[in-house]
């Protein structure tokens, strides 16, 4: 498989971004709206200046975007990197209940179904 | 209702699911060892599974296609890394193209199952982990998001309907 270098970087970067606890809230918090990097700061028990470093790092993972207003810098998760993420595992979730819900009936045939073959018109 | 709970984890894109059966843990293998049976899960009602390959040894290959309404079809694959009948099975789960080759830009999967025995009864764990590295990559290229929408969509209105 081929992978280009920036994509390679650009992974490792998300991977990175996401491995902190304190990024991954800062994701989540500006998921639920705007949110400028001062009252970011104020709901950590660290230095400002740590809170932009960790919003730099999210940044440059594309999971945020910064924009500046005014004196403030708000910071915005970038929805359509989380709604991708999201909408991959739900999938998964519906495609799974389905199987085990399809599993469920088969197993509550009579036993011995295995070898009969020529049954039809199970289920639907 | 078999689903007993259900645990999405968006920070390791893993799916955990647990579910109980009432039926010993040989049959519920045999859903998956058995080819036949397997092709009555595996796709929905109105996209049947046909399996082609199934070969459940480590490194073996489970080869398949859904057929829709239309007579689309539509190429799955797993590549087996372990199996300890009755109650192991890990494999890599990916889409194909028409001629049954892996499709590099849709996402991989890796998928754990566990079965127990609980009286008589059978529990089965199940962790999907979406292939991180190649996956998220995939995540970050704008165009999947439609590829996979198509792809497991249809599944999605069929489960539904």
């Amino acid at each position: 498989m081929v992978v280009c270098n920036d994509t390679d970087e650009a992974v490792d970067d998300l991977f990175h971004a996401l491995a902190d606890a304190t990024r991954r809230d800062i994701l989540r918090r500006s998921a639920q709206g705007e949110l400028s990097v001062s009252r970011l700061a104020d709901a950590y028990p660290m230095s400002f200046a740590a809170v932009q470093k960790h919003v730099a790092v999210l940044e440059r993972a594309g999971l945020v975007r910064k924009e500046r207003c005014g004196r403030e810098q708000l910071v915005r998760s970038d929805p359509e990197a989380v709604r991708r993420a999201r909408q991959a595992i739900d999938q998964l979730e519906t495609a799974w209940r389905g199987r085990v819900d399809r599993m469920s009936r088969l197993l509550a045939e009579a036993p011995g179904f295995e070898d009969d073959n020529t049954r039809r018109g199970h289920d639907r | 209702m078999s689903v007993t709970s259900i645990d999405k984890d968006f920070d390791s894109m893993t799916l955990t699911l647990i579910a109980d059966f009432d039926a010993p843990i040989e049959r519920v293998w045999e859903l998956w060892a058995d080819p036949r049976l397997l092709e009555r899960w595996w796709g929905p009602p109105t996209y049947p599974a046909t399996v082609e390959e199934h070969d459940l040894t480590p490194g073996g290959a489970v080869t398949y296609f859904m057929t829709g309404p239309e007579g689309d079809r539509h190429r799955g694959w797993w590549r087996i890394t372990s199996v300890e009948p009755p109650d192991v099975l890990e494999f890599t789960d990916g889409f194909a193209d028409q001629d049954g080759t892996p499709n590099q830009d849709m996402p991989t999967t890796e998928v754990h199952v566990q079965l127990t025995d609980r009286d008589g009864g059978t529990r089965m764990e199940l962790r999907s982990v979406f292939g991180s590295k190649e996956h998220m990559e995939q995540l970050m290229n704008m165009g999947m998001a439609e590829g996979l929408q198509q792809a497991v969509g249809q599944m999605d209105a069929l489960l539904a309907g």
